[in-house]
């Protein structure tokens, strides 16, 4: 038997397997294929104020081991999440954590507020990173001082567990990490997608409506990689490691690197159980190399 | 409907013309109940520049020998991997996918298909004329060589064809065929597949000539079952998902 708890805030994940916002819608659309209630966590598509309809299709564009996407935060809005999909989700076996997301302070504050009254949602994910909203999102993200400050305010609005989700798009991530930290982030979640361009060349337009889209997938895991490492070498709170996970080997480096969960995002639309071969292959890697706890693993790499 | 995760065994793979081929697979198991209009999202193996899955429709269903046709035109990296399929490989598939073409009531209905926008056509033709319904085509091709399967596709119904350069029944599109100038209205129900600007036209003329309409869309996708909202389709009802919503829309809701 291995020991797959793990623990993030004051929040204790059944095991360090869970599925990234975006990629895996509310978690029903997902039953026909596994058994949800398997995943340590289930963070849900990012949350806003009110409606959102997204960006303009196309939206999507397939790129070398991986895939840029533009959808831009489309969702009904916080009221929508309470009133219809949180009662479907909320008796998962599996932590609900609603990633939250916003253009002002004021947005995210409200969000926040509302999710903290709901009994089964025992976190959120704090969503400074999303690279495809005009406004808000990896502005956040990218600029340490709002980065700090929205944080801060979340912080007061929101008693339970807060992960605060780190953009790559900057150059020395272990400041964001370090400042979020500061303000009161129990935990820090990384990397969300990272900025790109795909171009077709045969009519000289770009791919997506929005021109710039966030990258995901494998082509993302070495960058992934390096930035949880450095993170986990500048702060003391866990850090929740993603970035092209395809299979269990790609999650235990995550967690050599420093990561004290995963989540898993583009690969569940090529594999839509990979998540449950992630979790077996990380129990196995454990009995195979004589490790009892996962814990064991977390930064464990060997420099 | 249940969707699962399923290999299939490549039993055949015929090759129509420079461009098309179709794919038979075969399941180990009998087949769940498909829908005309739904598809299958394809993993493509072998390829170490193919990252995602493709969504391909159904062309044609045999329940009794457990087979599905694909009729697949090669138009990129991802269709010409899998052109290059032999007996006996496995083919990967999600399915069933997406809604599928509504029938209730309809009693003479015109299917609309141009180029590889056909697959769908088939699988709906065959399935509105075991209801009864008096099916007629009208399919449209670049020339003589690009015809698909019309002898299949005349087992079910009447078939009207243009070819581009009138190397076969009418010259031009289906869009400058008399039927669609003049006779929508004798219809109780069109359906359409085939390029963007081709649905659009017929939904207009149909909407003209207030006969009820549905297109098959193909937008690109990244999951094919919900959880990305990358292949969403600009509606009177907000932005739904094509491979949830869709693929089949009626055309009144589209805002093109
Ligand atoms: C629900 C649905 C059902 C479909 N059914 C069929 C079918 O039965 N038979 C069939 O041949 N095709 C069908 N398609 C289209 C098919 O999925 C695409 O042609 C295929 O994914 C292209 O993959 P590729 O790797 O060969 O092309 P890529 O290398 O990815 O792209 C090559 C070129 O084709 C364009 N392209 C790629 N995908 C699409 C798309 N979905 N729409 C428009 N342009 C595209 C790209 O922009 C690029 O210019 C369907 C699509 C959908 C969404
Ligand atoms: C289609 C799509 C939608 C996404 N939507 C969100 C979102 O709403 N909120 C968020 O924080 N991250 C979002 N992400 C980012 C993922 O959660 C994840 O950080 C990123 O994709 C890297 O992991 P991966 O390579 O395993 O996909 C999205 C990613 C994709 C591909
Ligand atoms: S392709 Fe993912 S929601 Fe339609």
């Amino acid at each position: 038997m291995v020991d797959l708890a793990v623990q993030i805030g004051n929040l204790k994940f059944k095991n360090p397997v869970s599925t990234a916002s975006g990629c895996f819608g509310y978690g029903y659309e997902y039953e026909d294929f596994m058994d949800v209630n398997r995943l340590g966590a289930i963070f849900v598509k990012g949350t806003t104020g009110s409606n959102r309809e997204g960006n303009p299709y196309p939206r999507m564009a397939e790129t070398p081991s991986g895939m840029l996407n533009s959808v831009g935060l489309q969702n009904k809005g916080v009221d929508y999440f309470i009133s219809d999909i949180y009662p479907k989700i909320k008796d998962y076996d599996s932590h609900i954590i609603v990633n939250v997301s916003g253009s002002t302070i004021e947005e995210y504050v409200e969000v926040a507020e509302k999710l903290n009254e709901l009994e089964k949602i025992p976190a959120i994910e704090l969503n400074i990173s999303c690279p495809n909203v005009k406004e808000g999102g990896m502005v956040f993200g990218t600029h340490c001082p709002s980065a700090i400050e929205v944080t801060r305010s979340v912080r007061k609005a929101f008693a339970k567990t807060m992960i605060v989700k780190l953009s790559p798009n900057v150059t020395s991530i272990h400041e964001f990490a370090k400042a979020v930290e500061g303000a009161g982030a129990d935990a820090i979640s990384l990397i969300n997608t990272l900025l790109g361009i795909a171009i077709n060349a045969k009519t000289r337009k770009p791919v997506l409506s929005t021109v710039t889209g966030g990258l995901s997938g494998p082509a993302v895991k070495p960058v992934a990689l390096r930035m949880v490492w450095q993170a986990y070498h500048s702060v003391k709170i866990p850090i929740v490691g993603m970035g092209g996970i395809m299979n269990a080997t790609d999650a235990i480096e995550f967690i050599l690197a420093g990561a004290t969960a995963v989540q898993i995002g583009t690969a569940n639309f090529i594999d839509p159980a990979v998540s449950m071969k992630v979790l077996d292959g990380i129990e196995s890697y454990c009995l195979e190399n004589g490790f009892s706890d996962v814990n064991d693993l977390i930064g464990a790499l060997e420099t | 409907m249940r969707k699962r995760v399923e290999d299939f065994t490549i039993i055949n793979n015929r090759q129509v013309n420079s461009e098309y081929y179709i794919l038979d697979i075969q399941s180990d198991d009998d087949l769940p109940e498909l829908l005309p209009g739904q598809f299958a999202e394809l993993r493509v193996d072998g390829s170490n520049t193919v990252f995602l899955r493709r969504p391909i429709s159904f062309y044609d269903v045999d329940y009794n020998n457990r087979t599905i046709s694909l009729l697949i035109q090669e138009v990129g990296k991802g269709t010409r991997q899998l052109a290059g399929a032999v007996p006996g490989d496995i083919l990967n598939m999600i399915y069933p996918l997406g809604n599928s073409f509504s029938s209730e009531g309809v009693t003479r209905a015109l299917l609309i298909g141009g180029g590889v926008g056909v697959a769908p056509l088939l699988f709906l033709g065959k399935t509105l004329k075991s209801n009864k319904v008096d099916v007629n085509f009208l399919l449209g091709f670049r020339n003589r060589d690009f015809l698909v399967d019309v002898d299949k596709f005349e087992a079910c119904g009447n078939v009207f064809i243009t070819t581009d350069d009138g190397t076969f029944g009418e010259k031009g599109t289906v869009l400058d065929h008399m039927l669609i100038k003049t006779g929508l209205k004798e219809y109780d129900k069109i359906y359409t597949c085939g390029p963007q600007v081709m649905m659009k036209a017929v939904a207009l003329l149909a909407e003209k000539e207030n006969t009820d309409c549905e297109a098959s869309l193909e937008n690109t996708m990244a999951c094919g079952f919900g959880a990305c909202l990358c292949c969403i389709q600009k509606t009177i009802h907000g932005n739904l998902r094509v491979c949830v919503e869709g693929p089949v829309f009626n055309t009144k809701e589209i805002i093109w």
